[in-house]
């Protein structure tokens, strides 16, 4: 058995065979930093950690893990939201970090290929001089990884307009469970047989361990505006919001804050918002020139006619980082206004933001705990954050209901438990909440159809039919995320 | 037009089951270019259709399998909407192209490289699987990462995993106006002219060749359009919205040659070189439509040199289609029996059986 000592003897003793010694850490100190990714309240080591820097070295990992029937969990920089990297205690971290090279920047094909551990913001850094850029920019860009961006099929600020992971992976190279290379799609605009790309995005290391990732890459837009309007009144600013995408505009980034948030944000960035300010919504258009200044002015009247108090337009790239600033301070803002809070990732239509805005602050009186809203408006992708104290008592456990209220009233006008951050471990629930026990079992045959022993990420992202009572959220102590570096939106 | 069989298809399974029988699924019958699957009975699709439901402001539509396309273009158009891909109907006389088809063949239009593919469009599914079972994947926005993608693994696997029900499209705004601009370049050239022009910041939604000429489609508001004009030389063609209805029909006068049709997929930098008056070229130099009579050794040989795939698309009789790569075959098979483990639906298709 995979626990018993014997076997992890014996892991090492194959594995010290294959690594060098600095790719394979088993002493319980040096494993330290690896026992739980950007989701800290979850912690666990490993039996061992391996640091592969070859792909060559991944498969044999992989081989040996077959063998030895020993689960594996794959990790990039561990900043997921969700614990899909929480180690198995039974079983091989598999951390991808080192194989951090951009292999081929290809300025005739608008792509690039690159090992997994490539950070999604160095990808975009050095295609930025050859004029081309990454597209996907999660909140966590500056340190997650391309192939983890992969597992959890990230999205970002951007993605209203440009997608999601999904949509801008153009081929894989993937690892299977028995340790052979398989290469899907490439630089071609499509591939033959089955989309095996779109169920390797966001499959949370259940598939297969992905080594090598081919990317679209889109020339640098030629210009960007962003404008920023004020609301006295949170339905009014859902209204722009469908106001907008119905007059035919895309916009870039479509982010909206509600008071709680506002609030907090003001004495940060001290940005003088309107002391009315209820909501405010920021919009952010590029393209070329004209293009971009016309699509201003036409935004800039749809927000007055929406009924917006204020419309500010950036004047220049200043402004215009900074009405940015105030969006992406937002966690850290309400971070310093309450020892925790709890962060959640439900998606809902459009056409549900008003209304669902209104219940959720019903839902925040009724448990007597302030709930913050700021999130991707344009998409739906809600980031509603309850505001606690953990030393209250009981005060955890209230959160965790409302918690779970909140998706339940996603799931319940036509949304998802998860927009972006994933389900890992701490999803699993919500996942009984969305699917019927006949998808759930469809989800388990295809895992088996690729990893029939059942070694890659055991017991992330899928339920099994007997268990859906787990629950338990991004929980933040006094401000303190495992990257505090990162902004978080 | 609202008509709901989902109940009596999912019984044609169970009997299916019951009998130990195969189903051949069958929606317009638009692309008879490809073989049907050699089955026990044929499962009819095309009488399950009706729009569902259709937000305008949500941009997304949802309908059942027999949909026409046609109908849903007619109504996107109403308000203002287009479908993001531009997939192909193929349609001829009364076998009319329905959304369930274009799903399972998975073709996209000329948007492709600028707007996305068919698949990246797919929102949720509803589907029928082998074992008769009604599954829903995804749902009606974009942002939805819970469990794996199962409605973009329907997209293109032409039946094999399951009849799809119901469908859940993304849908774009319709540019204001169009343009088309046409400028002299050999084939050999055309691939980094492309490039370049794909650079500059204009409002693309289609890049072409043919007979010695890019051609390029400029949408957007009627200033932006003019602007981007004013920015690039090239001769305004007649009639824009013909000429790429032409390539993504297969109408156009190229396509009326007796030869057999192959499609390869490359990477769009990839100079190839082939008689200029035997190649349309789409996708910026992604897809090229090749009329040739080169043996399929030689035609496979010039598609794995460019790192890119090939298949025969239409010849004097019905054709196999894409098959995935040998190497992806037992992944493939692994997957159809998830699907449908007894191998009722369409038996044989790209290559793969339970």
């Amino acid at each position: 058995m995979a626990s018993s000592k014997t076997t992890r003897d014996r892991l090492i003793t194959h594995l010290k065979k294959i690594l060098p010694k600095e790719s394979l850490l088993h002493e319980t100190e040096a494993m330290q930093p690896f026992e739980c990714d950007g989701l800290s309240a979850y912690r666990q080591l490993p039996a061992l950690v391996c640091l592969p820097d070859t792909v060559e070295h991944i498969q044999a990992i992989m081989r040996i893990c077959h063998e030895l029937q020993v689960p594996v969990v794959p990790r990039g920089a561990g900043t997921g939201l969700s614990g899909g990297a929480l180690p198995n205690s039974d079983g091989v971290l598999l951390v991808l970090s080192k194989l951090n090279h951009i292999l081929d920047i290809d300025t005739q094909n608008f792509c690039a290929r690159i090992e997994p551990g490539v950070r999604n913001l160095a990808l975009s850094d050095a295609a930025r001089p050859l004029g081309l850029y990454y597209a996907p920019d999660p909140s966590s860009q500056f340190a997650c990884t391309i192939g983890g961006n992969v597992a959890e099929n990230s999205g970002g600020v951007h993605c209203l307009k440009y997608g999601l992971t999904v949509h801008n992976v153009l081929g894989l190279k993937i690892v299977t469970p028995e340790g052979e290379l398989l290469t899907l799609g490439g630089k071609t605009l499509d591939s033959p047989g089955y989309d095996l790309l779109a169920l390797l995005c966001g499959s949370e290391g259940l598939l297969g361990i992905v080594v090598e990732i081919t990317v679209k890459l889109l020339p640098c837009p030629e210009f960007a505006q962003v404008i920023l309007a004020v609301f006295d009144d949170v339905a009014k600013a859902g209204l722009a919001v469908s106001n907008i995408i119905s007059a035919g505009i895309i916009p870039a980034g479509l982010e909206m804050m509600d008071q709680v948030v506002i609030q907090a944000v003001e004495g940060f960035v001290h940005a003088n918002f309107p002391k009315a300010a209820r909501a405010i919504l920021l919009c952010e258009m590029d393209g070329a020139t004209l293009e971009v200044t016309e699509q201003i002015q036409r935004v800039e009247k749809i927000m007055f006619d929406s009924g917006a108090i204020e419309v500010r337009t950036a004047k220049d790239e200043a402004e215009r980082a900074l009405f940015w600033k105030s969006r992406k301070s937002a966690f850290t803002a309400l971070g310093r206004l309450s020892p925790d809070y709890y962060c959640m990732d439900g998606t809902i239509p459009r056409r549900s933001l008003p209304e669902v805005l209104t219940r959720i602050a019903e839902l925040s009186r009724e448990f007597n705990l302030t709930v913050a809203n700021v999130f991707h408006a344009g998409d739906g992708n809600l980031h509603p954050l309850i505001l606690y104290d953990v030393n209250r008592e009981n005060e955890l456990e209230k959160v965790e209901q409302l918690g779970k209220r909140i998706l339940d009233l996603c799931v319940s006008v036509g949304g998802t438990i998860t927009g972006e951050h994933g389900v890992g471990i701490e999803k699993l629930d919500g996942m009984c909440m969305q699917f019927k026990p006949l998808e759930l079992t469809q989800f388990l045959t295809i895992k088996t159809a690729f990893d029939p022993h059942k070694l890659l990420n055991p017991g992330k992202a899928l339920p099994t039919l007997h268990r859906c009572a787990e629950f338990g959220g991004m929980h933040v102590h006094k401000g303190q995320l495992s990257f505090p570096e990162l902004e978080r939106y | 037009m609202n008509n709901d069989l989902s109940q009596a298809l999912q019984a044609e399974v169970a009997e299916a089951l019951t009998h130990k029988q195969t189903l051949a699924i069958i929606g317009g019958n638009s692309k008879r270019f490809l073989q049907p699957a050699n089955a026990d009975k044929t499962i009819h699709l095309a009488d399950h259709k009706g729009i569902i439901d259709y937000q305008p402001s949500e941009l997304y539509i949802t309908a059942r399998a027999g949909t026409p396309l046609d109908e849903i273009e007619a109504l996107l158009a109403q308000h203002n909407q287009i479908l993001g891909s531009e997939p192909p109907h193929f349609s001829h006389c009364s076998n009319k192209a329905t959304l369930g088809g274009a799903i399972a063949c998975g073709f996209s239009g000329s948007r492709r490289p600028f707007s996305g593919s068919l698949r990246d469009h797919v929102l949720g599914v509803k589907i029928l699987n082998g074992q008769g079972q009604i599954l829903s994947f995804g749902g009606q926005v974009m942002k939805n990462v819970a469990g794996f993608d199962v409605s973009r693994l329907m997209v293109g696997a032409r039946g094999t995993l399951g009849a799809v029900l119901e469908i859940t499209l993304k849908v774009i705004p319709k540019p204001e106006v169009e343009t088309t601009l046409r400028f002299d370049c050999l084939l050999q050239y055309a691939p980094q002219r492309m490039a370049d022009l794909a650079r500059m910041s204009l409002p693309l939604s289609a890049m072409a060749w043919l007979e010695g000429a890019v051609f390029i489609r400029l949408q957007g508001t009627a200033q932006v359009v003019r602007n981007a004009q004013l920015k690039i030389s090239g001769d305004e063609i007649l009639n824009s919205p013909q000429f790429w209805l032409g390539l993504r029909e297969h109408t156009h006068p190229f396509f009326h040659s007796k030869q057999p049709l192959w499609r390869l997929s490359v990477p769009p930098a990839t100079p190839l070189t082939m008689p200029e008056n035997e190649v349309f070229v789409d996708w910026c130099g992604g897809l090229h439509w090749w009329h040739t009579d080169k043996l399929a050794a030689e035609v496979n040989n010039m598609a794995n040199q460019a790192e890119g795939y090939v298949y025969l698309f239409r010849d004097i009789q019905p054709v196999t289609g894409p098959q995935p790569p040998k190497a992806l075959l037992p992944l493939h098979q692994q997957l159809k029996k998830a699907f449908d483990p007894y191998g009722v639906f369409n038996p044989g298709i790209m290559g793969v059986s339970s």
